[in-house]
């Protein structure tokens, strides 16, 4: 590529970015102003929502960055269950499609079967789940682990299936040892479809971590259930939209290490 | 000149029973190390499967290939293939130096030999300086001259190429051309090349095997004997290279390679390509049963079109002869 | 049929297995009740009444859910599609409003909405609308250039090329989208019913089998139930589309 078109693609992506931030501006501004008119504790002003998030957040001595108690107890303990879960969710999975996708008679047996179990509602396991791990992370992991693990082994799957003859009798007539054949071909042709999967079902993992939260009553699920309870609706606002900053950067994060790790891909358009 | 392959008896069939189809059959020839052998017939007649078998990706389900003597069962380490889809053959992930390394990975080679070796590979194919680069940042012209360096990077005794030039432009195709010969006389290495294009064989080869329709068999064997320093424009324009030219096209449209006597082919009839030009023929074809045929092959070798008559040669066309 | 046949040994084999290592102890019946035993639930729910309702009023949210998801998404996303302009500076907001999952904002919507059956649907149409407005976005930003050029080239104008050949070409993509939301509404009703408590539905049945410890049979018979629901609703939709949209190979392409 060269210089000025990288620098051309800068420019649109500083550019775009821009717009981002305005389109958010206007619309948190936005919201100040229905807010003001509607006058309703249900739909507290912006201003007020972000001033209470600040104090949730920032309450904490300045050795610690500010940073409050509630990051600590509630938002990276959430998060670390959430990627904790849905991180083994991602190797179970692409083990378990690996193995199906390179059998050639697996998924006659197992394809039906898998999509039955992705049809299941998580939630309506949970009963299940609390019986069988007590109500604690070790459920939520579980009930995680359950809603994710499907969407990443059915893309593993067609990843691995996606390898072209070409490409197998190139490899063969190369001299590829069979114990390579997984690591150097295999899982380097399914990786697109692998992060397809992954960027899918880390936006179920926090829905799962949220549900198991407000069913198990911990994190920010329990959070907001309780803020509900005790009519702080400022504060219910606050972690309900924190929810989705949370989950942007999350996204945004996984989207990033794709662009590293599949640098050798042609430039693709922005698949949101 | 000792010999290099020895392919004795080799048959191919698909399926079993009925629906069996056979791809090749009974095919024997030798190639002596050094040469540079070119292998020519209509499309869909075999080629594919041919090369497939002598490279072990498929075990033949008759005969034998010998490679410097040795039975090939299972890829050879001394052979390598170029094939023709280099956008598919080329593995995306890697760059390019990585993939001229990969076949050494296999190999007890140090990691800065491998890159040494790749480095040195890459600018004999004209590639300097673009090992850092992905596939897709390649034309396909480059493209495919990184699939040839990544073959020949370990050194190949054998090297195969299905249809190598198929799908790049003319101007690419005559500079690869003339860079595999080259390279070739370099290294001394043994080359067998795959084609339908009746020029391309000509201009390439030391000699040309001339294939019949599926199931292919060998039904001319033609020493080319072109000067060895070749000219994509002078060559092609001397009388020698009309003339073997002509000699392959006509071998080509002859009812033995259209396989007409056997079983007619029942495909629909597609438009005689041929007019009613009957210069006379010495086609060399054997048993010439039927008139117009030969008066397809006439027309053909008279077609001042080049890369026209080559296609016509190589579609599996069932004109003119097999509905007479 | 044969595939169908494997498919549902697989299923069956599923179910077999289950049943063995409950009646074997390797997992506890107290964890998981036996295949058997909610199959037996099963088939006396199948004849009560009172459930069946439920698992009606639970289909017609669904079904009221996905139309307005439907209703919502399409020409949203035909707007932004169509508009570079307007997709880029709502980009920004969709990003930030997609990751809030439809279940955090259960509190938020029984303290303004109450938990009825508006509750459950406003929810669903929540989680249902994104992958519909997503598809039909990116039906239109996939579209070939050249096939509307030749449109052109053909004498229609703008507004014929769009709908003679863009929205064609957009259908099988927006199809898909509407498949997935339809799986993802028809999760989110059961959820709420279940995290909201809701009067009536599947979701309330499971969450009563819950709350009467060792009730998990009508807990593992309503789950099934929905995930059986869920395939053959995704099933059925992946059936018609192939039927509907021959000349398309879009869910390889599309988000799942």
């Amino acid at each position: 590529m060269s210089t000025t078109t990288a620098a051309a693609n800068r420019g649109r992506v500083l550019g775009s970015a821009a717009v981002t931030w305005l389109v958010l501006a206007a619309a948190l501004l936005l919201w100040e102003l229905v807010a003001i008119g509607a006058d309703s504790v249900y739909f507290p002003r912006m201003t007020d929502i972000i001033a209470t998030g600040a104090d949730v957040l920032l309450s904490g001595p300045a050795w610690r960055l500010m940073l409050g108690d509630a990051v600590f107890e509630i938002v990276l303990p959430s998060l670390a269950t959430a990627l904790g879960a849905w991180a083994l969710s991602a190797a179970l999975g692409v083990a378990l499609g690996t193995a199906l996708g390179r059998s050639s008679w697996a998924m006659d047996y197992c394809g039906t079967l898998i999509s039955f179990l992705r049809s299941v509602p998580p939630v309506t396991l949970m009963p299940a789940f609390m019986v069988m791990f007590g109500i604690g992370v070790q459920m939520e992991i579980a009930a995680i682990v359950f809603s994710t693990l499907w969407p990443i082994v059915l893309n593993t799957v067609d990843g691995v299936r996606s390898v072209d003859q070409v490409k197998i009798d190139t490899a063969r007539s190369l001299g590829t040892p069979r114990r390579y054949w997984i690591g150097m071909i295999v899982l380097p042709a399914a990786m697109p479809k692998i992060f397809a999967g992954l960027r899918l079902s880390l936006s179920i993992a926090i829905l799962l971590m949220v549900v198991a939260e407000i069913v198990g009553g911990s994190g920010i699920g329990l959070r907001i259930s309780t803020t509900q309870s005790t009519v702080q609706y400022t504060e219910m606002w606050f972690w309900v939209l924190l929810l989705g900053v949370l989950g942007y950067a999350l996204n945004t994060a996984l989207l990033a290490v794709e662009r590293l790790v599949l640098g050798w891909q042609p430039a693709r358009g922005d698949d949101a | 000149m000792s010999t290099m392959l020895e392919v004795s008896g080799l048959t191919h069939q698909y399926g079993q029973g009925e629906r069996a189809h056979v791809a090749v059959q009974d095919l024997t020839f030798t190639i002596e190390a050094g040469q540079l052998a070119c292998i020519v017939g209509p499309s869909g007649c075999g080629k594919s499967t041919l090369l497939r078998c002598i490279s072990g990706l498929i075990p033949a389900t008759g005969g034998s290939v010998r490679l410097h003597g040795d039975e090939v069962s299972g890829v050879p380490d001394d052979l390598a293939v170029v094939f023709q889809d280099y956008g598919r053959s080329l593995f995306p992930w890697l760059t390019v130096a990585k993939n001229v390394e990969f076949p050494l990975r296999w190999q007890k080679v140090s990691k800065a030999e491998r890159q040494r070796r790749a480095a040195e590979v890459l600018e004999s194919v004209g590639l300097a300086g673009v090992g850092k680069k992905y596939p897709w940042q390649l034309s396909g012209g480059m493209q495919q001259r990184v699939s040839i360096a990544r073959a020949l990077v370990s050194r190949p005794a054998l090297l195969l190429m299905d249809e190598p030039f198929a799908s790049v432009d003319a101007q690419t195709r005559g500079e690869l051309e003339d860079l595999t010969r080259r390279v070739q006389r370099d290294l001394g290495s043994t080359i067998l090349l795959v084609t339908h294009d009746i020029d391309e064989s000509v201009y390439l080869a030391d000699r040309v095997l001339v294939l019949s329709k599926s199931p292919a068999a060998i039904v001319a064997d033609l020493a080319i004997d072109l000067p060895t320093e070749r000219d994509q424009i002078a060559t092609r324009e001397s009388e020698q290279f009309v003339s073997l030219r002509g000699e392959v096209a006509r071998l080509l449209q002859s009812p033995q390679v259209q396989r007409t006597g056997e079983n007619a082919p029942a495909e629909t009839p597609a438009a005689t390509t041929g007019t009613d030009d009957t210069t006379a023929s010495d086609a060399t074809a054997a048993s010439e049963t039927t008139a117009p045929a030969e008066a397809t092959g006439a027309a053909l070798s008279d077609g001042a079109d080049t890369a026209e008559a080559a296609d016509a040669a190589g579609s599996p066309d069932p004109t003119a002869a097999s509905r007479s | 049929m044969r595939t169908f046949a494997k498919g549902l040994t697989g299923l069956l084999g599923f179910f077999l297995l289950w049943e063995i290592t409950v009646q074997a102890g390797v997992l506890p019946d107290y964890w998981v009740p036996p295949a058997s035993e909610v199959a037996t639930t099963f088939v006396e729910l199948l004849g009560d009444r009172e459930f069946l309702l439920g698992v009606i009023a639970t289909l017609l949210a669904w079904l009221i859910a996905l139309g307005v998801a439907v209703g919502i998404g399409v020409p949203a996303g035909l707007l932004l599609g169509s508009v570079p302009a307007l997709q880029s500076a709502s980009r920004a907001l969709i990003e930030f409003l997609r990751p809030i999952p439809a279940v955090a904002l259960i509190p938020l919507v029984m303290v303004t909405i109450g938990s009825g059956p508006d509750a459950k649907i406003t929810l669903a149409v929540y989680a249902a609308v994104w992958p519909i407005l997503f598809n039909t976005i990116y039906a239109f930003g996939e579209i070939d250039p050249v096939l509307l050029d030749s449109a052109r080239a053909t004498g229609a104008n703008r507004r014929q090329a769009l709908t003679w050949v863009a929205l064609p070409h957009a259908a099988p993509f927006i199809f898909t989208g509407v498949r997935v939301a339809a799986s993802i509404a028809l999760i989110a009703v059961i959820s709420v019913e279940y995290i909201a408590a809701s009067e009536i539905g599947l979701g309330r049945y499971i969450l009563e089998g819950g709350m009467n410890n060792g009730h998990l049979d009508q807990v593992m018979a309503g789950t099934v139930l929905a995930g059986l629901a869920g395939w053959a609703i995704n099933s059925a939709l992946v059936g018609s589309g192939r039927r509907l949209f021959r000349w398309a190979d879009t869910e390889e392409r599309a988000t799942r």
